[in-house]
């Protein structure tokens, strides 16, 4: 008899991490993982230290205490740039596009840590430089400007597009850096409903096609709730529950820390009867 | 009117001239280019090649300060180590011209890179300030190792040969000059249809999330001096063949501010940009020159003449940053675009 | 090695240190309200003391009436200054701003050039001549009254800014320019009394290094100095201008004697860079914090 698979190894392993600015503690102890293949949501009230993780899973602040593993390997000590190559994409909260390049450009710049050409290949436009730069365009069309239907605007200076569109090409950005693990800051804040819904589904085909892992930090629950596999939930720097959705909007502790303290039950069954409404809808 | 380019292929696309009209265009510079010197004056050559030279240099520091936003107020500095280690090759060694503007360009590199250390923990404004000290280190190094650059006095610079051929006059060096700036210039444009070239844009866009992007903010950054560095290098090494003199006075912060201002003028993160931009800044003391002689000051106007130039420099710089802070390239693109669009308006 | 010599070296250093400092609270009191980095402080300087030349040589005008007018006429250049060529790139980058600065130092430069030509004039003598004795070092008056002046001025501008409402709302104006709109604060006016104070204080330094080494359309190099003065102290602290200031004298002043007059500008930009390398943001400057 065959022996049973041993569970999957998750992608990234976050383990009592802790930040600290001054007196101030961002992270406590935090502690979760994300199961490949997987859309985790990292929720919690404003202030609850979810853009840190990310900037901390980034590289971007190092943490005083605690250990990062991504696919096995610790990040302890490795440059933000090294963890891009290694799989690590990323969208900001605060669109973080690049203003004096178009469409194209910012996507094309995602896939830099993938690409070869080197100073003296780019100044003589060698003939691999060349070769490179046409399949980046091709693939980067085929693959990501016709998936994410942005092709009406692919020569535009992203100063001028709109909100919605500018978080697309963000995510467009992100795809073109061949994620193993997509970290989406917020991805659907200050998007109208119609938005939202194309938005999410473009997450879900990226789990999908791509053999992508989603982390997102979220406030739209609904949206949430629909497409999270697991929910990790943070307030003031600690991790107070995590599980899947319906688990963790149960959990008195989430409620209280979003609510305040109420009347859990009475709540509970407004959260049941929206739930099925939207299930019926 | 111009009704849209469609391309066909996504090479077509990346191309640099992207129109039949534009590809004519072209050729009509270059011949035009290489027509010049058979029917225009002296004057008018050594005003090609100063400009040439000037065109180098600005493109140089665009790449520097334009696409990669690091402010740098030394670019003369870079430039009097091109042209002093030109000046040098050329006057112990007899060495080729070609050979000796490269090593000019590495010395210059290796100067950039130097300066471009501190550009990782030194943001902005500071960096700019690093620079001016870089300019002053220089200017003391020229003054001061008069075995090597011939103090004060400075070095005189013996002609190049090629082929045999002196090249003693505006005529005879407007053959190295334009074609080398014009490699110069296609490199530049190369640059920006690579990845080398984004990550420089992305790097003065939002350094630090260029970083999370995956771009190492030092080594592109040095990578940017050390381009920008050897662009003036090479532009000093033709400085000094051109002018067939070099003094520590001859690159002096006021050098730097004039490409400073050419960049500026001419429209910064854009190669039209550069090339506009230094030529009008060649150009405008010529034609104050003009026109203060046809005033009447009298043997005044000579004196004049310097401290206006300062003074339009100057005034050039604000009015620009403040009425037309894309440059001139930018009222180009604007004036094409309303040609294109004739007769509609927008 | 004499310790009355050294002592005396150390002396002139504080001296000129002043001055510095000086210069350094006008390009300290700019970047507080204002945010920007002006480079042209040197040639602020220059104007305040031709201003004054103008006034004393041009005019005719006695000594004691000729500095508060020079002051005065520097305070409405100051002010001119601002509005034309500052208040237009409000809200551009701060390395616009810096640039804008290049290009009014060129401007200042050359009208000086133009009108008084590029040749060094003396400043009429108004401070004693007698060399004062402190122990047994001699200072030159020149300095050592020159020093008090700028001791002086420092003093009176860190109690105006301690206890007048103005001080304060100047410090507001620079942090969150929206946020001092909405309680009331006159941003505009706040930014013109900013460059005007700073233009006065720069011109008072203008006469008085004027009057020490002469005045010239190349005065504005002085600015680089003081450059590194606002460096090593910090951009936005006036204390910090001050311990700069008094630290970069006495650097000059000793590289001047133990290495020779053409090294000093050389030793100003070598602790310029090491700054850079090992304190970027100065002693007492703040740290700005990017966030991602």
């Amino acid at each position: 008899m065959p022996a049973p698979a041993s569970p999957p190894r998750p992608l990234l392993e976050v383990e009592g991490l802790s930040l600290a600015f001054g007196g101030v503690k961002a992270l406590d102890g935090v502690t979760f993982a994300v199961q490949p293949g997987s859309i985790t949501a990292l929720i919690g009230p404003n202030g609850a230290g979810k853009t840190s993780v990310f900037n901390t899973l980034s590289g971007f602040y190092a943490p005083q205490a605690g250990r990062i593993v991504f696919e096995g390997r610790s990040l302890a000590g490795v440059p933000p740039p090294r963890r891009a190559a290694l799989g690590l994409a990323r969208s900001f909260q605060n669109i973080a596009l690049f203003r004096g390049m178009t469409v194209l450009d910012n996507i094309k710049l995602g896939r830099h840590c993938h690409l070869k050409t080197g100073a003296l290949g780019a100044l003589f436009y060698t003939p691999a430089a060349r070769r490179e730069e046409e399949e980046l365009r091709r693939e980067i069309e085929e693959r990501i400007i016709d998936f994410l239907e942005i092709d009406h605007i692919r020569h535009a200076p992203v100063g001028s597009l709109a909100y919605g569109l500018q978080k697309r090409v963000e995510l467009a950005r992100a795809l073109a850096m061949r994620p193993r693990l997509l970290l989406l800051d917020e991805p659907v804040a200050g998007m109208n409903r119609e938005e939202t819904e194309d938005m999410a589904r473009f997450i879900l085909e990226v789990r999908r096609e791509w053999d992508a892992t989603v982390l997102m930090v979220e406030h739209d629950m609904g949206m949430v709730m629909d497409l999270s596999d697991h929910v990790v939930v943070l307030n003031f720097g600690q991790v107070i529950a995590r599980g899947i959705p319906a688990e963790v909007q149960a959990d008195p502790h989430v409620v209280r820390a979003y609510l305040g303290s109420g009347d859990v039950v009475a709540l509970r069954e407004r959260f049941r009867r929206a739930a099925v409404a939207r299930q019926a809808a | 009117m111009r009704i849209g380019s469609a391309k066909q292929s996504y090479g077509a696309d990346a191309a640099l001239f992207d129109s039949r009209t534009q590809k004519a265009w072209a050729l009509l510079g270059v011949a035009a280019l290489a027509a010049f010197p058979f029917i225009a004056s002296e004057y008018w050559l050594y005003l090609a090649c100063l400009v040439s030279i000037n065109i180098a240099s600005a493109m140089g520091l665009n790449i520097l300060t334009g696409y990669t936003g690091l402010v740098s107020l030394g670019q003369a500095a870079f430039m009097g180590l091109g042209g002093y280690t030109a000046a040098i090759l050329q006057l112990r060694y007899g060495t080729p011209l070609l050979l000796n503007l490269f090593c000019g360009g590495v010395v210059a590199t290796v100067a950039g890179v130097l300066v471009g250390l501190p550009s990782l923990r030194v943001k902005g404004l500071y960096l700019a300030i690093a620079t001016i000290a870089a300019g002053v280190m220089a200017h003391f190094l020229f003054a001061h190792l008069p075995a090597l650059t011939g103090g004060p006095a400075g070095l005189s610079v013996p002609p190049a040969r090629i082929f045999g051929v002196e090249l003693d006059t505006s005529a005879k060096l407007y053959w190295v000059i334009v074609p080398i700036t014009a490699l110069l210039l296609l490199g530049a444009a190369n640059l920006f249809r690579t990845r080398i070239g984004r990550a420089f844009i992305a790097i003065r866009d939002r350094d630090i999330s260029a970083e999370v992007l995956g771009i190492p903010l030092l080594r592109y950054k040095l990578l940017s001096f050390a381009i920008s560095s050897f662009y003036a290098g090479v532009a000093g090494g033709l400085f000094a063949y051109f002018f067939r003199a070099i003094t520590p006075e001859s690159f002096p912060l006021l050098m730097s501010i004039f490409f400073l201002a050419a960049v500026i003028v001419g429209g910064m993160g854009t190669v039209l940009g550069s090339v506009l931009g230094a030529v009008f800044m060649t150009l405008v003391p010529e034609l104050l020159k003009l026109i203060v002689s046809a005033l009447p000051l009298g043997g005044n106007a000579t004196l004049v003449l310097s401290p206006v130039r300062t003074i339009v420099f100057g005034a050039l710089i604000i009015v620009f940053l403040i009425f037309e802070p894309l440059g001139l390239a930018e009222m180009w693109r604007r004036t094409r675009r309303a040609f294109h669009l004739w007769p509609f308006r927008t | 090695m004499d310790g009355w010599l050294l002592f005396e070296i150390v002396l002139a250093g504080v001296g000129t240190g002043g001055l510095y400092a000086l210069t350094g609270l006008a390009f300290v009191l700019i970047y507080k309200a204002t945010k920007v980095v002006n480079i042209a402080i040197g040639e602020m300087l220059m104007i305040g003391a031709y201003l004054f030349f103008a006034f004393v040589a041009g005019l005719g005008l006695p000594v004691w009436l000729a500095i508060p007018a020079a002051i005065v006429a520097s305070a409405a250049f100051g002010a001119l200054v601002e509005r034309t060529v500052i208040r237009p790139m409000l809200g551009e980058s701060p390395i616009s701003s810096f640039m804008v600065t290049v290009g009014l130092g060129s401007v200042l430069v050359g009208v000086v050039e133009l009108v008084w030509t590029a040749d060094q004039q003396r400043l009429p003598e108004f401070l004693p001549t007698k060399h004062i004795a402190i122990g047994e070092a001699l200072v030159s008056p020149k300095i050592f009254y020159g020093f008090w002046i700028a001791v002086l001025l420092i003093a009176s501008v860190l109690l105006v800014f301690r206890f007048w409402r103005g001080g304060v709302a100047l410090r507001a104006t620079a942090s969150d320019q929206a946020a001092a709109y909405s309680v009331g604060i006159n941003v505009p006016r706040v930014f013109s009394l900013a460059w005007m104070a700073a233009a006065a204080i720069a011109g008072v330094a203008g006469i008085v290094v004027g009057s020490i080494g002469g005045i010239s359309s190349a005065m504005g190099v002085f600015g680089l100095s003081v450059l590194v003065v606002v460096i090593f102290g910090g951009l936005d602290s006036v204390l910090g201008a001050l311990v700069g200031g008094v630290f970069v004298g006495i650097v000059e002043s000793l590289t001047g004697f133990y290495a020779g007059a053409e090294y000093k500008l050389l030793a100003t930009f070598t602790l310029l860079v090491l700054i850079l390398m090992l304190r970027p943001y100065g002693l007492f400057g703040t740290h700005e914090i990017e966030r991602l």
